[in-house]
Order: structure tokens, then C-alpha cells, then sequence
């Protein structure tokens, strides 16, 4: 029973991670080429259009909730299980959900190195 | 690829690293922090690491969201994963800690996934959608003189200013 609570645990966190940075992705993307829009029109320009996009609140609020389901997660499972499970699951998921949701061109070399730094990430967090 | 955008990935990558060191490293100072006893957060926010790190968070949050604006997520979520690799090394070289076989092996394999990235586009998503074309045009019209920028999605996004 406890296996199944702290497997949930990390699925709300690594849901709540992949909404969080999609939205904040689409936000991103929205407002445009920062470094342009800086030497186009100022700083103040990025500000006020990043402030104005309600995904960009959304994703912070969907990596608030990511954040505290961690500490939840971590207080009924092991950190040595949870951090990198949450972590390396994250980058598996994004790499779905980028290429749904952001129609982003995950090709053969992207999904290797997804793999690859979510195996890694596991091994050095664990 | 400009250096500038280097330099934002390494901003991503360092700010990140260094600011959950700092983050750790005062929260060990502060003691642990229940439910019960929120003002404990308010005492863990007043130490100077804490502090420090959370700055370093903001920090890391701005340079993330200015890699967003011109890279796909799956270039900057793997590109950005080398702090992984510093804290590792920080661990090793600063810390004097013992890093394992295994942890080396971390290592090597997210370093070969930054490898991977490395070498293909920054930016695949919405080809002829407006933000990609917008920043073609943007750049178009730096090369050419302004009058490239009148036309197409650029105009657009002033005229709504």
C-alpha cells in the first residue's frame, strides 16, 4: 500500500512538473524572441507581456502545486526513490507532451538524449 | 546560435546549480520546517543562504524562461541538464565528497544527451507560425534595413503595442 501512494505521489509531481513547464513553454513563445523584442522596444515591453499571459500564470501555479506534491511525496517515500524517479520521469514526459501539446519535432536524436540525461539524472540522484 | 544564447544556457545551467547548493545548504542551517509551525519558514527565509539561494532561483527562472522564448523545451530541458553534472563535480572537487562509479556513469550519460541536442536546431516547433517567423523577420530586418520588419507578423505585434 505504501508502494502505491508513493508511486501516485510521484505521478502528481511529475504531472503537475510537465503542465507547469509546457504552459510556461507556450507562454514563452507567445511573448516572442526576447533578446529581439529587448532591442526593439526595452525590457519593460518583455515584462508587461509576460505579466499579461495567463499561461504563464497557470504554469507557475501547476510548478507551485509540482513543488509542494514533492514535499508530500517525500514525506511518505524514500528521497533516495522519489527526487530521481519525479525527476527523470519529468524529462520523459516533457518530451511527450512537447511534441502533443507544443507540436515541437522530437526526432530520433531528442528522444536519445531525453533517455539518456533521464537515465543519468536516476543514477546521479539516486 | 549566438553567444549571447550560449550565455543565457549557461545561465540556465549555473543559476540552477548553484542556487539549489545555496537553498540546501541554509535550509540544513535552519533546521526542518513543519506544518504546524509556519513561522519557521519566515526564520529559514532570513538566513543569508537561504536568501541567496532563492535570488539564485529568480535568477535561474528569468535566464530559463529567455531560453524558452527562442529554443524548443526539449533543446533546453537537455542543454540545461549539465548542472546535474556541476553539482556533481562541485561535490567532487570543492566538497572533497566521494562521487560513486555509478555517479560518474550519471555523468558520462547525461553528458552524451547534451551531446545529442547539442548538435541539432535549437528551434523545430510552429515553422511557419508566427513566433519563428517573427524572429526570422525581426533578424531579416536587422540584416536588410527596417523597411523587411513593415511586413508579415512583426508588424502585427507592433500594431498591437
Amino acid at each position: 500500500m505504501r508502494h502505491v501512494y508513493t508511486w501516485s505521489g510521484i505521478l502528481v509531481v511529475v504531472s503537475f512538473s510537465v503542465v507547469g513547464d509546457i504552459l510556461i513553454a507556450r507562454a514563452m513563445k507567445q511573448v516572442g524572441d526576447v533578446h529581439a523584442i529587448v532591442r526593439r522596444s526595452g525590457v519593460w515591453t518583455v515584462v508587461g507581456r509576460v505579466l499579461s499571459n495567463s499561461n504563464f500564470f497557470l504554469g507557475v501555479t501547476a510548478m507551485a502545486v509540482a513543488f509542494f506534491s514533492l514535499l508530500f511525496a517525500l514525506s511518505w517515500g524514500d528521497v533516495s526513490l522519489v527526487a530521481p524517479a519525479a525527476a527523470s520521469l519529468t524529462f520523459i514526459g516533457n518530451a511527450f507532451a512537447a511534441k502533443i501539446f507544443l507540436h515541437e519535432k522530437v526526432d530520433q536524436r531528442r528522444w536519445i538524449a531525453a533517455l539518456l540525461v533521464a537515465a543519468g539524472v536516476a543514477l546521479l540522484a539516486g | 546560435m549566438t553567444f549571447r544564447k550560449y550565455l543565457v544556457l549557461a545561465g540556465v545551467t549555473v543559476f540552477a546549480a548553484a542556487g539549489d547548493s545555496m537553498l540546501s545548504h541554509g535550509m540544513k542551517q535552519a533546521g526542518s520546517i513543519s506544518i504546524h509551525h509556519l513561522q519557521s519558514v519566515v526564520l529559514a527565509v532570513l538566513n543569508p543562504w537561504v536568501a541567496a539561494g532563492i535570488v539564485l532561483l529568480l535568477a535561474f527562472f528569468a535566464s530559463y524562461m529567455n531560453a524558452l522564448s527562442w529554443a524548443d523545451l526539449t533543446y533546453v530541458l537537455p542543454a540545461t541538464s549539465l548542472g546535474y553534472v556541476l553539482l556533481a563535480l562541485v561535490a567532487k572537487f570543492a566538497l572533497h565528497e566521494q562521487v560513486s562509479p555509478l555517479r560518474w556513469l550519471g555523468i558520462a550519460l547525461i553528458s552524451g544527451g547534451v551531446g545529442f541536442v547539442a548538435g541539432g536546431p535549437a528551434l523545430t516547433a510552429h515553422a511557419h507560425e508566427e513566433i519563428p517567423a517573427f524572429a526570422r523577420s525581426a533578424k531579416d530586418g536587422a540584416a536588410r534595413g527596417t523597411a523587411a520588419t513593415a511586413q508579415g507578423p512583426i508588424f502585427h505585434e507592433e500594431a498591437e503595442l
